[in-house]
């Protein structure tokens, strides 16, 4: 095949980026004609498979090895690295989740072709393929290109395509093996586990009051959090917030932290890093209060106030009491 | 303990971000550079390991043009030992396989027990070179290191996964993990620390680049396609605007 795509166990449903990934392909393949499989893994492989042969893809490769039956670097790195030896695709394509963080680079080690990270969109300029990829904080945007032969190994940010738009057909399934020995894998894990129970689900909530490091101190969240009470809504944060200990890791928003998309998200005083934007940009309406006018907060926010927002804050809860 | 600790020096998160005049890359000149975030966390993790144990050699390593020495005397001035600075003269290295390459080569003789780096650069976020100079040194990695443990010659490290979930994973040495931010509390140098940083050694070594596998064709300001309604006005009116929008276009209050 020309794009393997290869896709993640989220217990034992396919991963949401995977789906995602299988967007992007299908609009790879109808500019160019090329073929698609899908690789599943793991002891779930089977189970994997049934819910990605109904899409418009050619084939679903099933591998199933009891050293990938749990997630391992070394494992899920030479195991991918070998079906990529076998299958010779031009494209590699991954969702950029935390565990394609964790062993692709390996991959990109074992067989020194590039791995393209984290890109939110694909064009081809004529010649080549070329990938879009947020930097310097999301402030500026580089068109990256890879100048080898493939195979290239190439991972979508959250929501760089929308499964929405994945199109349905029928894929024919083939297993297929590697050879793995006890002796690869370097690494040991145990069962993941919750730092606090009972934590704060802003998944449901309608309001959002979000702070970063614009608040300025740990004095001034109970200002914010004021105004979270005022209008009924949660109190949440970003990354440097909850690295502070100024709020603890269950109100943290992002890549890291939970997945919200309230009917409004306040942001106040965050500069809109993208490991916090993908946890934000599907609320219905974004509003931002930032005293950097180039903050990439205010392309993402449907409103924005260009200040400091400790001087807006104390008004603004008084307003609305 | 022979421990490396891999830094990169990057723009500060407030630092003005000029283009070239063919826009393939930054014009360098206006730009104020910092040692990249999680980086700090890194070199205290490390710096902590051999306060722990007694002894052991903290090695700051950094890859860029004469600049990043700047970065490199702030890890001495931390307390890191010595230093090696693997120079080279461009600037629009965006290629994590080839600078990846060129630490692994620079540090190969080195034979060190663990090597720290941050997770992410704050400028190409491409997340990979610590754990391609693992693989290619041959040792066990991990990613997104969130706290570190160290026992008869194993690591065990608390990586961070998605959705507030953590993971123990537990990996012989020699290894190589990525540190994510909040970990630690990174110190600052002390006076003390900065004089002595003027006497540590730093190796330069000036490697050839080699052909790059992926590049930036062209680095731009992104065009928002979102129309953004901007508030503006004295304090008093951006909160009467504010109150507005809630209650008759979002409709929350």
């Amino acid at each position: 095949m020309d794009i393997l795509i290869v896709i993640e166990d989220n217990n034992s449903k396919v991963h949401r980026m995977g789906l995602e990934c299988i967007t992007a392909a299908q609009q790879m393949a109808k500019e160019s004609g090329l073929s698609i499989a899908a690789l599943v893994m793991g002891s779930n492989a089977d189970d994997l498979a049934s819910q990605v042969t109904n899409y418009d893809i050619n084939e679903v490769l099933t591998l199933k090895h009891e050293l990938l039956s749990s997630y391992s670097c070394d494992g899920y790195a030479e195991a991918v690295k070998q079906v990529i030896d076998q299958e010779s695709p031009k494209y590699v394509l991954f969702g950029h989740t935390y565990q394609v963080r964790d062993y692709v680079p390996k991959i990109s080690a074992k067989l020194m072709k590039p791995f393209i990270v984290d890109s939110i969109s694909m064009k081809s300029d004529g010649e080549q393929s070329v990938f879009t990829k947020q930097m310097f904080n999301a402030k500026l945007y580089s068109d990256m290109i890879a100048t080898d032969e493939g195979p290239l190994l190439i991972s979508f940010q959250s929501a760089a395509y929308s499964s929405d738009n994945a199109v349905s057909g029928s894929a024919s399934v083939r297993d297929i093996s590697v050879n793995l020995e006890p002796s690869m894998i370097k690494t040991e894990s145990e069962e993941p586990f919750q730092e606090e129970s009972g934590g704060v689900d802003l998944t449901s909530a309608e309001i959002i009051v979000s702070v970063g490091r614009g608040i300025g101190k740990e004095e001034n969240i109970p200002m914010a959090e004021d105004l979270a009470k005022t209008i009924g809504g949660e109190l949440a944060s970003s990354r440097p917030v909850v690295d502070s200990g100024w709020l603890s890791a269950t109100h943290q928003i992002g890549s890291s932290g939970q997945s919200v998309s309230p009917k409004m998200y306040l942001a106040l005083g965050i500069s809109g890093a993208i490991q916090h934007v993908v946890g934000m940009k599907g609320s219905k309406n974004i509003v931002a209060i930032n005293k950097d006018p180039e903050a990439p907060i205010f392309e993402i926010a449907d409103y924005g106030v260009v200040a400091d927002v400790l001087e807006i804050l104390p008004k603004l809860t008084e307003a609305l009491k | 303990m022979k421990i490396a600790v891999l830094v990169k020096q990057v723009p500060g998160s407030e630092s003005p971000l000029p283009l070239n005049s063919d826009q393939s890359w930054l014009d360098g000149n206006g730009i104020s550079y910092v040692m990249n975030e999680c980086d700090n966390y890194a070199i205290e993790e490390a710096l902590q390991i051999k306060e722990r144990n007694g002894d052991g050699e903290v090695v700051v390593i950094s890859l860029g043009p004469e600049r990043v020495q700047k970065v490199i005397r702030e890890g001495l001035a931390k307390g890191a030992d010595r230093a090696i600075h693997v120079q080279i003269d461009s600037d629009a290295l965006a290629d994590p396989l080839i600078i990846a390459s060129l630490l692994t080569e620079a540090i190969r003789g080195e034979n060190f027990d663990l090597i720290f780096s941050g997770l992410q650069s704050d400028d190409l976020g491409m997340g990979q070179t610590g754990i391609i100079v693992g693989e290619l040194l041959g040792m066990s990695t991990a990613s997104l290191g969130m706290a570190t443990e160290l026992s008869d010659g194993k690591i065990k490290v608390k990586r961070e996964l998605e959705a507030g979930f953590f993971q123990w994973v537990s990996m012989s040495l020699p290894a190589s993990i990525t540190i994510q931010s909040g970990l630690n509390t990174p110190r600052y140098p002390s006076l003390k620390g900065i004089m002595g940083a003027k006497k540590k050694e730093i190796n330069v070594l000036t490697p050839n680049l080699e052909n790059v596998k992926q590049s930036a064709k062209k680095v731009y300001v992104p065009q928002s396609d979102k129309q953004t309604v901007m508030i503006e006005g004295s304090v008093d009116q951006v909160v009467d605007k504010l109150v507005e929008t809630f209650r008759n276009e979002i409709k929350v209050v």
